[in-house]
């Protein structure tokens, strides 16, 4: 076995000697974590919210007050109702808070629980439904706290109350990051061997070229460990992350699927002869779909029935699942036993047609 | 004495385009045997049957004994392999290079040493340097010290001096040339002509086919046409003039000069007046030794 060790020494000066390689390995984590964690936010955060106050009685005064204190939304102050179209129009604001004129009269009856008309009308720019629907559901939190009935009932908010997007992203980052480092970067390393004729030499020795193959992954597990700690770390320090899941079953669940990434590296470098061949295998069959149908950024439930179904043969979606239910709603590893065995049935699936058709000659 | 390579009916196809057609011949323990012919004339598939990299459609070889198909793991222990391309991982240094394949053949560069240090010398200035930044004659000569460095008893090295400079190739023939006294039995394919005098024995090849198998000097000595180098001022209009004359069975340039095949009883003071009477002036017409372009020309004209 000492062959094997100067063929993952190998594999490891051919990384560390390529700073492109380096930087997207150990770069790409922190850049995509702190992007989606905080830039490219979907959270309802810095509402702008104008009020139509026509009788600003003192129990106006203390909802507006309220509004005030929250450091969610910026008061853009009192206008008319004449007013509400063109402020939303220009940007002024996002929301605007109108008070029925006989807004204390209501509030008593709906106390008393006799008459259910609204004393609040919620006007919003629904430009981008995310902002709106969120800012909407908040705004009557924050306006009506005595009234939780009010409150929306998206499953999100029982886990995630203050919409902070960054919860929802850091499973699905981590769903991607391993699939580009484990399934394209190994795969475009086995298939660059092709196209540069080393593989050549390589078959024609003793070793057995799977052997070879095995040996330029391990520098990519490692490696992808390394993100798998800096992710873990990260999102827990510095996206404030709870991670009351169990930790052992988020790191077994993640090493699994870092299995499974690899699996599918070799099979792709199996079915492609040229670098770009391989790449754009993997970008459109494997990152299109796991973007756009792992649940990572559009929610599963939300999906036409077909794509649903197909859904289910992506990897990533049981993994970003089992992640989720770990991480973030701090279930037990009992939870995500089906994730599991299903990623682990994938990962054997993958193994056994990579090795099938994995082939030592050069035909 | 078995053969190091035995080729019988070796046949190759690509869907309709039959890249090695029925080829024959066999290769000596000890020999450096050359395959000489134009690109596209099937060498690297035959490199590529030999050791074991395509399986053939039809016909055998064997290469020290062992079939290609039936013992191919065993072939890959003990030969060494040199592809056309420059096949090394240009990101790793020399030393690294040389490391790496020792490692893959399961042996110790150092205990190997002395067989590739004829050739390792000349590069051992450069062992930190990646090889990706060597000359083309460095490349090649590390690329032979990968090859050898595990001992192999056949060597098979696919057009080794292409795209190699004069001085580089001709010190990479005095190479080979040592590793013979060694007793490495050797495949080597070229497209230079001129390098054919530097094998033992050659196999001329041309679009699959081999037009003939022996040493050098037995196929220059069955060229046995008349055979006249002819020059002057315009030597293209000399060309098409001397093409049309009687007697004259092919012309084609060579060098510096025109060969000229003559039927037997050809007169070339005759086919000098001639050509003056077309007004060629300063023409000259002397005869001249046969070389293996003039073999390999002739033969492939037959075909």
């Amino acid at each position: 076995m000492g062959g094997f060790w100067s063929f993952v020494k190998k594999e490891t000066l051919h990384i560390l000697r390529d700073p492109r390689t380096m930087l997207i390995v150990l770069g790409m984590p922190v850049v995509q974590l702190l992007l989606f964690g905080f830039a490219i936010s979907t959270e309802v955060n810095n509402i702008d919210v104008a009020i139509v106050a026509p009788h600003p009685s003192e129990a106006v005064r203390q909802c507006v007050a309220r509004l005030e204190a929250n450091p969610y939304f910026t008061l853009r102050g009192g206008i008319s109702g004449a007013e509400i179209d063109r402020t939303l129009r220009r940007g002024d604001a996002e929301a605007v808070v109108v008070f029925a004129a006989d807004f204390d009269r209501r509030m008593e009856r709906l106390a008393r629980g006799e008459d259910g008309r609204a004393a609040i009308q919620l006007v919003m720019d629904a430009s981008n439904t995310n902002t709106a629907l969120a800012g909407a559901a908040y705004l009557r939190q924050a306006l009506l706290p005595s009234r939780p009935e009010a409150l929306s009932v998206e499953t999100r908010l029982l886990y995630n109350p203050q919409m902070k997007s960054a919860y929802n992203f850091v499973p699905g980052i981590m769903g991607l990051i391993f699939i580009v480092i484990c399934a394209i970067m190994t795969s475009v390393s086995i298939v660059r061997e092709k196209e540069t004729g080393t593989m050549e030499v390589l078959l024609v020795s003793p070793v057995r070229p799977i052997r070879i193959i095995l040996a330029k992954m391990i520098p990519y597990f490692v490696l992808s460990c390394l993100d798998l700690v800096t992710i873990l770390l990260l999102a827990r320090y510095v996206l404030g992350v709870p991670m009351s899941g169990s930790i052992v079953g988020i790191v077994s669940t993640s090493l699994l699927y870092l299995a499974l990434a690899l699996a599918l590296g070799l099979f792709i470098s199996t079915t492609a002869d040229r670098q770009i061949t391989a790449l754009i295998i993997s970008t459109m069959l494997m990152l299109l779909p796991l973007i756009m149908l792992s649940g990572m950024v559009f929610p599963i439930e939300n999906m036409p029935w077909i794509l649903r179904t197909l859904s289910c043969i992506i990897p990533a979606r049981w993994y970003i699942d089992a992640i989720r239910k770990l991480m973030i709603e701090g279930l037990p590893f009992a939870a995500v036993a089906r994730d599991f065995l299903i990623l682990a049935g994938m990962t054997l699936a993958l193994v056994v047609v990579a090795l099938k058709k994995f082939n030592d000659k050069l035909e | 004495m078995d053969a190091a390579i035995k080729v019988q009916g070796l046949t190759k196809r690509y869907g309709t385009l039959t890249a090695l057609d029925d080829v024959s011949f066999e290769v000596r323990r000890g020999e450096l045997f050359g395959l000489i012919g134009p690109d596209g004339a099937g060498k690297t598939t035959l490199f590529r049957l030999l050791t074991t990299l395509l399986t053939p459609d039809a016909g055998s070889a064997s290469v020290d004994g062992l079939d290609i198909v039936a013992d191919y793991r065993a072939i890959r222990r003990r030969v060494g392999y040199m592809p056309g391309r420059f096949s090394l991982y240009a990101d790793l240094t020399v030393a690294e290079n040389l490391d790496f394949f020792a490692a893959l053949f399961g042996v110790d560069a150092a205990a190997n040493y002395e067989l590739i240090a004829p050739v390792y010398r000349q590069i051992e200035p450069f062992r930190t340097r990646r090889a990706g930044n060597l000359s083309g004659g460095m490349k090649q000569k590390l690329a032979l010290c990968c090859a050898l460095i595990h001992r192999p008893s056949v060597l098979f090295l696919d057009e080794p001096t292409t795209g190699v400079d004069a001085v580089s190739r001709s010190e990479f023939w005095e190479m080979l040339a040592g590793l013979k006294e060694r007793g490495i039995s050797m495949l080597v394919s070229t497209p230079y002509m001129d390098e054919a005098r530097r094998c033992d024995r050659i196999a001329l090849c041309d679009k699959g086919r081999l037009l003939g198998v022996d040493t050098p000097q037995e196929l220059v000595r069955s060229f046995d046409d008349p055979l006249y180098a002819l020059t002057g001022p315009d030597l293209y209009g000399l060309l098409t003039a001397a093409r049309r004359q009687p007697g004259v069975r092919e012309c084609y340039p060579f060098g510096a000069a025109h060969h000229l095949v003559a039927e037997r009883g050809f007169d070339p003071d005759g086919l000098l007046r001639a050509l003056s009477a077309e007004g060629f002036t300063g023409v000259s017409i002397r005869p001249v030794a046969a070389d293996i372009e003039d073999v390999f020309i002739k033969r492939m004209g037959h075909e």
